[in-house]
C-alpha cells in the first residue's frame, strides 16, 4: 500500500473511533481520576451546587391608577453557605412602558432595565421594587409584563475547583474501627459468592448438557434469573423471606419445621451449636450470598456448557470401552477440560461480585452486617452525604481492583487468549 | 443379580418419588389447601412399594396397563391414609405416579445386571433431581410474584399461603393492581421512559460502536493494541466508583433528572462491550469482499454502511439486545440521578413504591411483574441471539 493510502487509513481511523474514545473518556475515565481529586476535598452533597442569583417576580396592580403597575422582585442567594459576588441583573419590558422610581443601582435604556447588585452574601435576601408606568396612559396588561423572565448573573467559587486539599477523608476511612469488617464482610460475599456461582453453574452445565426430554427449555429457564430486572428479583425475594408473612416462612411455620419465623434479611447472627460447639452464622450476609449465587449462576452455566460442547467426543467414547462411569468421566475428563475456563471465571466473577452494589442495596440496604465497600460507597456519599468521604471509598474499591486485574493478568492473562 | 444396583434403584427412586410429592403438596398448600404435615417418611414407603412391585412385575403385564393399575393403587392408598383433600389433588398425585412408574420400565432385571451399571443409576437419578431442583429454585419466585400480584391486601393478611387466583371474580377485580399501577402510580409513563431510554441507548451506541469496532478490526492506526486492551480495561471499572463524580458533574451541567443524561451515562457503559464483540465479528468477514468494495470507488464510509453493515446483521442484533437488556434492566445510574417521578424509569418507580412502607405488596410485585414480563418475553423469542450477546459480555454483570 502506498504511504499516501495508509495515512487516509490512518486519518480515517481516527475520525471513526474519535466519538467512541472521546465518550469512554469523558463517562468512564474522567470520573476514575475526579475521585483521586473529590477525595481530598471536604465536601458534602449540599456543597456541590453551584450558588446562583434567583428572581421571582411578581406583577401587583395599584389602585385607582390603571395604568401603573408595581413588580416586585423577590432576590435572593439560592445557596446558603457561599457567597455570590458582582450580581447583574437585567429585565425586558414590552413597548411603551417606564420604570418611574428607578434604583440608582439600575439604569433604563431601549425597553432594558439593568441593575448591578454588587456582592450577595450566603442566605441574602431582598425584595426590589419597581413602580411602571404606561406613557401613552394606557392600561397595562400584566400578563404581558409577567411573561418576561429576568436574567441574572453572578460570580462564585466552584468548591470543586478550590485547591484545599485534606487527608481526613482517608483518615476516617482507614482508622474506623469498623473498616477490617467492612473489607471481611466484602471478601466473604465475593469470595462464597463466587465459589456458589460456579459449582451451581458446573451442576447445571453437566446437566443440560445431557439429553433429555425438555432440555431446550431447561436451558432457557435457567438463564431467566441473569435476564430478569434486579430491581423485580430482589423484591420478591425480600418478599419470600419476610418473616411477618412471607411464603417461606410460613410454609416452614405451618409444616411445623420451625416454631418461629426466621428473619433471614434482618438478623445478623444465627447462633446454633454442633456436637457442644458453639457457632454463628453471619445470617443475614448468608442469604445475600445465596440470592447472588443464584442471580449469577446462569453466566457460569452459559461458559462452561460452551466449553463443555466443545470437548471432542472421542474422549468419551474411549472412556465408554474402557468401562468408566459418569463420575469417573467428570473427574478423569471433563474436569481437566474446563478447568482453564474456571480459573478464568473465577476471576472475572470475583471482580464483579467484588463491586456488586444492586443485589444488596436493595436486599438489606447494608443492614445487619452486609455492608461492603460498594454499599459504603453509597452510604457515605449520599446517606451521609459526604461526597468526599465517598469518593475516599471508592479509591479504595478502584485500588483493590488494580491489584487483582495485575494478579488475573499476571497468573491466567495468556491462558485467557488460547481459550 | 446385581444387589448393589438394585438397592440404589430402590433408594433413588422411592426418595425421588417422594420428594416430587413434597413438593407438589406445598404447591398444594400455596393454592389454600391447609396440609400440617409433609408425611415424607410414608410417601417414601409407600413410593418403595410402588418400585419394588413395579420390578418385579418387569415385562410381565401390558406396559400400559401395568403403570395404570400401579399409579392408580398407590393415588387411593396415599389419599385413603394422609389427610382429606380435594380430587384435583389426588388427581397430581396420580399423574405424579403415572410419569414415575414410566420411567421405572427401563429398570428392569436385565437392565440392572450389567455390568458397571450402579454409578450409571446413581447419575441418572441425581440428573433427575437435578432437573427438579432447578426448576424450582428458579421458578418458584417467578411465580410467587405472578400469582401475588393477583390477590388484595386482606386475603393476604387472612391467609398468606393462599396465593390461588378466584376466577369467579370479575375480570376488573382479578386485575385490580395493574388498573391501580397504571392509574395511581403512572406506570404508563414509566414504561413509555423506559422504552425510550433503552432503544436510545441501543441506537446511539450502534451508530457510535459500529464506525469504532471496524476501525479496530479492519484498519491499521498507531496504537491499535493499546486502544482495544485498554477498552476492555475500562470495562472492568464498576458503575459505583463513577458514580460520584458523575453525579456531581451532573448536578453541576442540569444533567441529572434528564432522559439525556441517562442516555449519555448508559451508551458509554455499554460501548466497550459493544465495540469488542462487533469488533470480532468484522474480522470474521472476508476482506476481499471490502477490496472488491474499494476497487469499485467506495470510500470507507460506503464499505462500512453498503458492505459491513448487512453481513453483520447477526452480530449487531445481538448487541443490541444485550444493549437492551442492560440499559432496561438498570437499577444504580436511575437511583443516583433521577429523583423527580417525571422521569423515572421502570426500575426506579418499583423502587419509589417500596419507599411507602404502606404500599401494599401486590402492588409492587404488579409493577415488579410489568417490567420482568417484556424482557423474559424478549429473551425467549430472540434467545439465539441474546445468549450469544450474554456469553461474550458475561464478563460484566
Amino acid at each position: 500500500m502506498s504511504s499516501t493510502l495508509s495515512k487516509i487509513e490512518k486519518r480515517t481511523a481516527y475520525t471513526l473511533l474519535l466519538p467512541a474514545i472521546c465518550l469512554i473518556f469523558a463517562i468512564i475515565l474522567f470520573p476514575i481520576f475526579a475521585n483521586i481529586w473529590i477525595s481530598f476535598k471536604e465536601v458534602g452533597l449540599k456543597d456541590i451546587r453551584i450558588p446562583e442569583p434567583r428572581a421571582k417576580k411578581i406583577v401587583r396592580n395599584i389602585q385607582d391608577k390603571n395604568s401603573e403597575l408595581k413588580i416586585i422582585y423577590k432576590l435572593r442567594n439560592s445557596s446558603l453557605i457561599q457567597d455570590i459576588r458582582e450580581v447583574r441583573f437585567s429585565d425586558k419590558y414590552p413597548k411603551n412602558i417606564k420604570p418611574i422610581n428607578l434604583d440608582n443601582r439600575c439604569e433604563f435604556k431601549s425597553k432594558k432595565i439593568k441593575c448591578f447588585f454588587g456582592d450577595w452574601e450566603a442566605g441574602y435576601r431582598e425584595n426590589f421594587e419597581i413602580i411602571v408606568k404606561d406613557t401613552s396612559n394606557n392600561a397595562i396588561n400584566s400578563q404581558n409584563i409577567k411573561s418576561i423572565k429576568p436574567n441574572l448573573y453572578g460570580k462564585s467559587d466552584n468548591i470543586l475547583l478550590t485547591t484545599d486539599f485534606t487527608l481526613q477523608n482517608f483518615k476516617n476511612v482507614f482508622l474506623n474501627n469498623n473498616f477490617f469488617e467492612l473489607l471481611m464482610t466484602t471478601f466473604y460475599f465475593t469470595f462464597f459468592g463466587t465459589l456458589g456461582a460456579i459449582l451451581l453453574g458446573i451442576f447445571a452445565a453437566q446437566l443440560v448438557n445431557q439429553k433429555f426430554y425438555g432440555r431446550s427449555f431447561m436451558r432457557s429457564i435457567l438463564l431467566f434469573p441473569y435476564v430478569g430486572p434486579v430491581v423485580a428479583l430482589a423484591y420478591t425475594w425480600t418478599l419470600l423471606l419476610d418473616p411477618n408473612s412471607g411464603t417461606i416462612n410460613s410454609l416452614l411455620v405451618s409444616y411445623g419445621i420451625i416454631e418461629k419465623p426466621i428473619n433471614l434479611l434482618g438478623q445478623k447472627y444465627l447462633i446454633f451449636s454442633i456436637l457442644g460447639f458453639e457457632l454463628k452464622l453471619r445470617l443475614a450476609l448468608t442469604t445475600v450470598i445465596f440470592f447472588e449465587i443464584w442471580r449469577y449462576f446462569p453466566l457460569a452455566f452459559l461458559f462452561i456448557l460452551a466449553r463443555l460442547q466443545a470437548i471432542p467426543k472421542d474422549l468419551y467414547e474411549a472412556a465408554d470401552v474402557d468401562g468408566a462411569g459418569p463420575f469417573r468421566k467428570f473427574f478423569y475428563i471433563t474436569l481437566p477440560q474446563i478447568t482453564a475456563i474456571l480459573s478464568i471465571l473465577f476471576m472475572i466473577r470475583f471482580i464483579w461480585n467484588f463491586n456488586k452494589f444492586e443485589d444488596i442495596f436493595l436486599l438489606t440496604g447494608g443492614a445487619s452486617g452486609t455492608l461492603t465497600l460498594p454499599i459504603s460507597v453509597y452510604q457515605q456519599g449520599f446517606a451521609v452525604s459526604n461526597i468526599g468521604m465517598g469518593s475516599a471509598v471508592s479509591i479504595v474499591i478502584v485500588l483493590l481492583l488494580i491489584t487483582f486485574m495485575i494478579i488475573y493478568f499476571k497468573l491466567i492473562g495468556k491462558k485467557a487468549n488460547e481459550v | 443379580m446385581k444387589y448393589k444396583s438394585l438397592i440404589i434403584t430402590l433408594f433413588g427412586s422411592s426418595i425421588f418419588l417422594a420428594t416430587i410429592i413434597c413438593i407438589w403438596k406445598i404447591m398444594a398448600t400455596l393454592q389454600g389447601l391447609s396440609f400440617t404435615d409433609l408425611n415424607f417418611n410414608f410417601s417414601l414407603l409407600l413410593s418403595l412399594g410402588l418400585t419394588i412391585i413395579s420390578i418385579l412385575i418387569g415385562n410381565k403385564l401390558n406396559h400400559l396397563l401395568k403403570i395404570f393399575i400401579l399409579s392408580l393403587l398407590f393415588t387411593i392408598l396415599y389419599t385413603f391414609i394422609s389427610e382429606s383433600s380435594p380430587l384435583w389433588f389426588s388427581v397430581g398425585i396420580f399423574l405424579l405416579a403415572l410419569f414415575f412408574t414410566d420411567r421405572l420400565k427401563k429398570y428392569d432385571f436385565k437392565y440392572l445386571n450389567q455390568d458397571f451399571i450402579s454409578e450409571k443409576i446413581v447419575f441418572e437419578f441425581l440428573s433427575l433431581f437435578a432437573i427438579v431442583f432447578f426448576a424450582l429454585v428458579i421458578l418458584f419466585p417467578f411465580y410467587i410474584m405472578f400469582v401475588t400480584s393477583f390477590k388484595t391486601q386482606t386475603a393476604l393478611l387472612i391467609n398468606p399461603l393462599d396465593l390461588s387466583i378466584d376466577f369467579s371474580k370479575d375480570i376488573f377485580e382479578i386485575f385490580k393492581s395493574y388498573f391501580v399501577i397504571f392509574k395511581t402510580y403512572d406506570f404508563g409513563r414509566y414504561i413509555l421512559t423506559s422504552s425510550y431510554v433503552s432503544i436510545g441507548t441501543v441506537l446511539i451506541t450502534l451508530f457510535f460502536a459500529i464506525p469504532a469496532a471496524y476501525a479496530v478490526a479492519r484498519l491499521n492506526f498507531f496504537g491499535k493494541t493499546f486502544l482495544s486492551t485498554s477498552i476492555l480495561i475500562i470495562y472492568m471499572f464498576p458503575a459505583i466508583v463513577l458514580v460520584i463524580p458523575l453525579y456531581t458533574v451532573f448536578s453541576q451541567l442540569g444533567l441529572r433528572n434528564s432522559i439525556e443524561g441517562l442516555l449519555i451515562v448508559y451508551t458509554a457503559t455499554t460501548l466497550p462491550v459493544a465495540i469488542y464483540m462487533l469488533q470480532g465479528y468484522f474480522r470474521s468477514i472476508p476482506k476481499e469482499i471490502e477490496e472488491a468494495g474499494l476497487i469499485d470507488g467506495q470510500n470507507w464510509f460506503g464499505i462500512i454502511i453498503k458492505i459491513i453493515i448487512p453481513l453483520s446483521l447477526p452480530a449487531i442484533a445481538s448487541v443490541s439486545l444485550y444493549v437492551f437488556m442492560i440499559a432496561w434492566n438498570e437499577f444504580l445510574f436511575s437511583l443516583m440521578f433521577l429523583d423527580n417521578p417525571k422521569t423515572f424509569t421502570l426500575s426506579r418507580a418499583i423502587n419509589h413504591l417500596t419507599g411507602d412502607a404502606e404500599t401494599p405488596r401486590q402492588y409492587l410485585m404488579a409493577g415488579s411483574v410489568i417490567v420482568t414480563l417484556p424482557i423474559l418475553l424478549i429473551f425467549v423469542y430472540f434467545e439465539k441471539y441474546l445468549v450469544s450477546g450474554l456469553t461474550a459480555g458475561s464478563v460484566k454483570g
